[in-house]
């Protein structure tokens, strides 16, 4: 390796990335969207899928759920970060793993080809709650809700099945029982 | 019904409101109504500056010299991107600022309008918040908004973007005024976290404290009880570049700055010591050097007020979320009820440690080989602090070499007298910078210690010193090059001064004269003295050219990804450093 000439230090140990799932509660304002995403990407960390709407019209709070990859200490640093935001009221953060968690994102599929590889793809689909919301005789539109590592299987699986087209709308979160996110 | 106010009216009232006496600025279209409503609040004084970035600076320096936020007006556009720096600057080294800009009015927004630009979406990044107003109801609301979120917690900029129609439209004005002594954001304390700390202090053989900008942005009253705890602990303490001034840089206790250009016995002590008490520092990179050899063997305290800064460098054994003033004054009554002699009692404990930072200081470490020939610039630093330390002089820096001399030979006692940009590092910042610190406090020396090329980045605010008659000293370590550039080429890149020397520069002397203030040049180190005393006597703005040593480098300095045990203490470092001809510092 050729030896660094910086003033800056040279990087250290690279600790192992975990997949964590942010939830953050905020204002829905103008901007503040950018906000969020703007932290994430000034500060080098990662989003892997994003899914916001406002939840509570009342009170215009709005969700977002960030699916993200860090170490331990850029997982820390996202959450402290975030808090620090003014629009944001409280933040959540769930290890993928956590089997107290629900996950799920929902997507749409249209598959065009003949009947018979139109049953075959249905049939890969029927474990995930598919619906089917649109068909012609040479195509149909499922939507399914699965976890993310489901729906990137079925993308892979349906492809030779006639997919050309695929819409996600990227995780969102929920604790199970009767406990709620504080 | 109450009466209607336009936005223009608002944004004085608030003003007034918050008890603000001085606003920097700069005006142009989409901030006219505003500033054609300044002539009715006599309370209220504007200082006209040559360019945003200068009203920018001049707002830090009064900030961090008064402790009270600043204020920046500017207009929309080029004004608010040349703001930015400015913004960026106060929100590295935690600065409370309040912009307010001027933007286009609202139907012409997003239009490519004249002047227009995404002022909210740029200063995004550099600020704690930022507000687009669009309804003049709002605005009141949204400007102690902006000052309670400037000046809480983790103290920064905030910006307040005023579209030319809302400074027109009336609305109504709302303010209801807050308990002064409320910190807000400020959680309790744990008293169990306090005992922990407490007995991490009675246990330690090798303490240290490490200080940092979080003492001074405390308020006064940190300092004085930090000087307390230092005091009856009889711990060495070390700071970092913006806590300059919180501790006495004379007292025997004090190891001098540390990192990358800090000195020889702070830097050790950081890394051999088995308790380190970080109190309102940030573990900066500038601080702990290789990050995996950082202090190995030491249980770390970290104490800020800020939770992400936390944890980010440097993990720590134990963390407290606070306020400094209010963490040490907890601290010091937990510690005194019953730890009476805990001074003497605990003397022997520290006794080898002592010793050994005393080998550590024997090495001298701030040294230099002086001359009689030409003017060394440590030795100018060394002379203007034996000149003017009688006085409470406040210092300000640009960026460079002669800002880490002026760390390491200039002493302060006192908090709020050194304003350095140590986050951002931007080279421009002392001249405007002392501009506001004079502002502040006009009857005080104030002093920029400059080099000759930051200086020249926003030397046109010498022009707003003369027009308000601020009479500061502009302190240039003249050496023709970017002289940090230059010695980062000469370690780093076999001497390949690419781009670093400045040719045709200004006669400094005959600027200052066309300027309308007084210039000053000294070439020979005999005539130093004698000259520097002559620009104290005049109560004019001076900018003083020191003609110094070319090829000066800054040393002790800790190289690039080396851990704070192996430092480079000069050019001479294979030999045996003789005595002789060193200057003792």
């Amino acid at each position: 390796m050729v030896k660094p000439k910086s003033a800056y230090s040279i990087p250290g140990k690279i600790e192992k990335k975990e997949h964590h799932i942010i939830v953050v509660w905020v204002d829905n304002e103008a901007g503040v969207l950018a906000r969020v995403v703007g932290l994430f990407s000034g500060r080098g960390y990662n989003i892997e899928s994003l899914a916001v709407a406002e939840v509570d019209k009342k009170k215009h709070i709005s969700r977002i759920t960030i699916v993200t990859q860090g170490t331990p200490g850029v997982i820390e640093q996202i959450k402290l970060q975030l808090k620090k935001l003014i629009p944001v009221h409280k933040v959540a953060d769930f290890d993928r793993n956590d089997k107290n968690i629900l996950f799920r994102e929902l997507a749409l599929f249209k598959i065009v080809a003949h009947s018979k590889k139109q049953q075959k793809a249905k049939k890969i689909c029927k474990k995930y709650n598919p619906i089917i919301i649109d068909k012609s005789k040479k195509s149909f539109v499922i939507q399914v809700t699965a976890l993310r590592r489901e729906i990137d299987k079925l993308t892979i699986d349906l492809k030779p099945l006639g997919l050309i087209s695929t819409s996600r709308t990227g995780a969102v979160a929920m604790t199970k029982g009767a406990k709620i996110f504080n | 019904m109450p009466k209607l106010l336009t936005g223009a009216e608002i944004v004085f009232k608030a003003l007034e409101d918050q008890n603000v006496e001085y606003i920097f600025g700069y005006p142009g279209g989409a901030v006219l109504p505003i500033y054609d409503e300044l002539k009715n609040h006599k309370s209220i004084k504007h200082i006209l500056a040559r360019h945003e970035q200068g009203a920018g600076h001049a707002a830090e320096g009064y900030a961090r010299s008064s402790g009270k936020p600043g204020i920046l007006l500017v207009t929309s556009g080029p004004g608010a991107t040349n703001a930015v720096t400015a913004l960026t600057d106060a929100y590295m080294d935690s600065i409370p600022l309040v912009c307010i800009s001027g933007q286009v009015p609202t139907h012409l927004i997003g239009t490519d309008a004249f002047q227009e630009c995404d002022t909210t979406g740029i200063t995004r990044p550099c600020t704690k918040h930022n507000w687009l107003v669009k309804d003049v109801n709002e605005l009141s609301n949204v400007l102690h908004k902006a000052f309670e979120v400037a000046t809480s917690g983790r103290p920064g900029p905030v910006l307040v973007d005023i579209p030319k129609d809302i400074q027109f439209n009336k609305g109504s004005y709302k303010y209801t005024k807050k308990n002064k002594n409320q910190k807000p954001n400020n959680k309790k304390i744990d008293l169990k976290e306090v005992d922990k700390f407490i007995n991490l202090l009675k246990n330690s053989a090798k303490p240290i404290f490490y200080t940092g900008g979080g003492v001074i942005n405390s308020g006064p009253e940190a300092s004085t009880l930090l000087r307390e705890l230092v005091a009856i602990t009889g711990f060495p303490i070390t700071s970092t570049l913006q806590g300059l001034g919180a501790f006495p840089g004379d007292d025997p206790q004090f190891l001098g700055m540390l990192g990358m250009h800090g000195t020889y016995e702070a830097n050790n002590a950081m890394h051999d010591c088995d308790l380190m008490i970080n109190i309102g520092a940030r573990f900066d990179d500038r601080i702990t050097g290789k990050v995996d050899e950082f202090s190995p063997g030491s249980k770390k305290v970290h104490i800020d007020i800020d939770p992400s800064s936390i944890g980010k460098n440097i993990k720590v054994d134990l963390a407290i979320v606070s306020d400094v003033a209010e963490f040490l004054k907890l601290t010091l009554k937990r510690f005194k009820e019953k730890n009476k002699n805990f001074l003497s009692s605990n003397k022997q404990k520290t006794s080898k440690w002592w010793q050994q930072i005393e080998k550590w200081r024997d090495k001298k470490s701030l040294n230099f080989v002086n001359s009689e020939k030409v003017i060394k610039p440590q030795h100018a630093v060394q002379r203007l602090y034996e000149l003017t330390k009688e006085k409470d002089t406040f210092i300000t820096t640009e960026v460079g070499q002669h800002q880490m001399w002026a760390a390491q030979h200039y002493k302060f006692n006192k908090p709020n007298r050194w304003m350095t940009s140590g986050g951002l590092g931007t080279m421009g910042y002392g001249l405007p910078a002392a501009i506001g610190v004079q502002i502040a406090h006009p009857n005080k020396l104030v002093i920029d210690i400059a080099g000759e090329a930051s200086v020249l980045m926003t030397m046109q605010e010498m022009s707003t010193a003369v027009q308000y008659k601020l009479p500061i000293k502009i302190f240039i370590l003249n050496n023709e090059y970017m002289g940090m550039v230059r010695q980062w080429q000469e370690l780093l890149h076999e001497k390949n001064y690419s781009e670093s020397y400045t040719a045709a520069l200004p006669d400094f002397v005959k600027l200052a004269e066309s300027y309308g203030c007084v210039g000053i040049r000294a070439k020979d180190p005999n005539e130093l003295d004698e000259k520097i005393n002559q620009m104290l006597e005049i109560n004019k703005p001076v900018i003083f050219d020191c003609i110094v040593d070319k090829n000066e480098n800054c040393f002790p300095m800790i190289p690039s990804g080396k851990p704070h045990n192996q430092m480079i203490l000069g050019p001479e470092e294979e030999e045996e450093i003789s005595d002789e001809g060193k200057v003792l510092v």
